[in-house]
């Protein structure tokens, strides 16, 4: 069963992941990307992660994709690129260099690891699925706010940082700079 | 494979005829009674409008014109099924599921009946097997719905963008800015609720609401309540918030170019839309299928079920009220509220429950936690009408107008 679903979902991931790359539309690239967070969001499921998967599917397809087509439909970008022509000559050798590099990497990773992942519970930190279903989303709250407390307000405070830097920036005091 | 369905009680232990036909029963008669229900609020919504526009409205097919809607159906299979010439032809044939489909599982999680009386948490007997009237129970429940929403952005969205002409993408543009801004505000409320109930299940938080004290419209102060009454009817894109499909604007809005049964699917997935978010505000807020007393007779399990129509109907009334009676908002209007107050109360007011219930465990005088909260409280809301105010008059002097 498990292998079953495995199976599906990484189907789900890998076809969209490359519809994401495929696709000279950008919208249809948007929609497959939509279809590899689904399939993440499945994965997290079959792991007993059900708070993950459902942030998964609330945050990242229905508010980050959902403005990533907002800015697409906006600015008007919505036709069909030519993906044959190249602007940068070097950019495709180097970006195959890189992404082998990765994917040796994570390979790489795993393998080492591997000792540690098949064991349970000795190398890796597994979470507790025993009991009812809200001790998953307890144990989480009790690492992000209370192991990782720190770590969590100084991401919060770059991110609002971030959001005024991108307000200043962007907006327009009239008489100082060019009226539009 | 029991923690990875994980939905029913019936579906621990070994998987034997009766729960598996069961289950299947459960699935056909929470779709059927989905569409059946959604008919009804078709010819209800019509009918109460003609009333409270003193005309008579739909009264020719069937007794009280209640077959009107089977009747508008059955003409909208057979019309034309028309494809713009521009639109993006895969698209814009799925958009119509995806706006349908969500509309119909957010069924699935609304615990539409059930004794929740001394302690029984909703489950009861049929056939010998112990079960919930409700199709599923996952453990995120409620997180489901919201995922559920944002999903059924996309219907929208994508079914103007693929229209290929430009009243659709307005209409598109607008409802999902919509209904990405005021979802937060419907999140934050949720959570306010969630603080209390202690748990994201729909029974769970079903069974959270005992009596009428412990209602959460009461128990949370009336304030989330309020804000998630008026998120729901701008996530739902109903009037007064109903800018996506303003007709003096957008000619017909986001469906502009849809006709035949497509058409039809995004008006059946508005009306379900309607129909669940009324079950889900009653779940949320008003303690779903508990009654206030025990009406005589009827055993318990029916009578969650009459509590819960009885509830969902009124809900469902003021959804046909605001529309007949509210006129439309403007859209900077609409992006204020959202933004500007909606989401800061809803901040606030879960501050404010997360201190009384903090307060309330660690055993702190209540008197002194309420007067430096309320304090806090102001202390914030000056600042943030401040801001307001200040940012305006600055727009002002750069020539804005308003």
């Amino acid at each position: 069963m498990e292998l079953v679903v495995f199976v599906l979902a990484a189907a789900m991931i890998l076809v969209g992941a490359v519809g994401v790359i495929v696709r000279s539309n950008p919208v249809h690239a948007a929609l497959s990307l939509i279809l590899t967070l689904f399939g993440v969001a499945v994965m997290f499921v079959a792991q007993n992660a059900h708070f993950l998967a459902a942030v998964q599917v609330i945050v990242y397809a229905g508010a980050i994709v959902v403005l990533f087509l907002f800015v697409i439909m906006l600015l008007g970008v919505d036709r069909s690129e030519d993906l044959s022509s190249e602007p940068f000559r070097i950019q495709r050798p180097l970006a195959a260099i890189v992404g082998l590099g990765v994917i040796g990497l994570v390979v790489a990773a795993v393998v080492s690891s591997r000792d540690a992942i098949m064991v349970r519970g000795t190398g890796l930190n597994v979470a507790d699925t025993v009991g009812d279903g809200d001790t998953n989303i307890k144990q989480l709250a009790r690492s992000v706010f209370g192991d990782y407390v720190v770590a969590f307000e100084v991401t919060s405070v770059l991110l609002v940082v971030a959001v005024v830097g991108t307000v200043l920036l962007t907006r327009r005091v009239k008489g100082s700079g060019k009226a539009s | 494979m029991t923690a990875l369905l994980g939905l029913d009680p019936l579906a621990i232990g070994d998987l034997i005829w009766a729960p598996l036909l069961i289950i299947l029963l459960k699935v056909v008669v929470i779709f059927a009674l989905g569409l059946l229900v959604t008919m009804f609020m078709v010819w209800f919504e019509r009918k109460a409008i003609a009333g409270m526009g003193n005309r008579i409205g739909p009264n020719k097919a069937g007794p009280w014109g209640l077959l009107q809607t089977l009747a508008d159906g059955i003409k909208l299979f057979f019309k034309e099924d028309l494809l713009p010439d521009r639109a993006d032809r895969f698209v814009f044939k799925l958009a119509p599921y995806l706006a349908f489909v969500p509309a119909f599982l957010v069924w699935s999680v609304i615990p539409l009946g059930g004794d929740f009386s001394d302690g029984k948490d909703g489950l009861v007997e049929w056939f010998g097997q112990t079960t919930r009237v409700q199709l599923a129970d996952p453990p995120v429940g409620i997180l489901l719905f919201m995922a559920l929403s944002s999903v059924a952005v996309y219907g929208i969205m994508l079914a103007g963008w693929s229209s290929g002409s430009k009243y659709p993408l307005l209409g598109s543009v607008r409802a999902s800015a919509q209904m990405v801004s005021y979802e937060a505000a419907l999140g934050l409320s949720i959570a306010t609720v969630l603080l209390l109930a202690g748990t994201l299940s729909t029974s769970g938080i079903v069974g959270n609401q005992g009596g009428f004290t412990d209602w959460h419209v009461v128990s949370t102060g009336i304030v989330p309540f309020i804000i998630f009454m008026l998120a729901a009817t701008a996530e739902m894109n109903r009037p007064p918030f109903d800018l996506v499909e303003a007709e003096q604007e957008l000619v017909g809005g986001f469906n502009t170019e849809y006709s035949s049964i497509r058409f039809g699917l995004f008006f059946l997935a508005e009306f379900m839309n309607t129909v669940t978010m009324s079950g889900i505000i009653v779940t949320l807020f008003f303690g779903g299928p508990q009654g206030l007393f025990d009406i005589p007779v009827i055993p318990g399990a029916i009578e969650g079920t009459i509590w819960f129509i009885a509830k969902v109907l009124v809900f469902l009334y003021v959804y046909v009220w605001m529309r007949a009676t509210l006129p439309r908002f403007r859209y900077d209007q609409l992006m204020d509220l959202g933004w500007k107050i909606l989401i800061p109360a809803s901040l606030g007011w879960f501050m404010l429950m997360a201190v009384l219930q903090l307060g309330r465990d660690e055993g702190w005088n209540r008197g002194v936690v309420g007067i430096i909260s309320g304090v806090v409280i102001a202390g914030c809301a000056g600042l943030m009408s401040a801001a307001v105010r200040t940012s305006r008059a600055n727009r002002e002097r750069e020539g804005a107008m308003f």
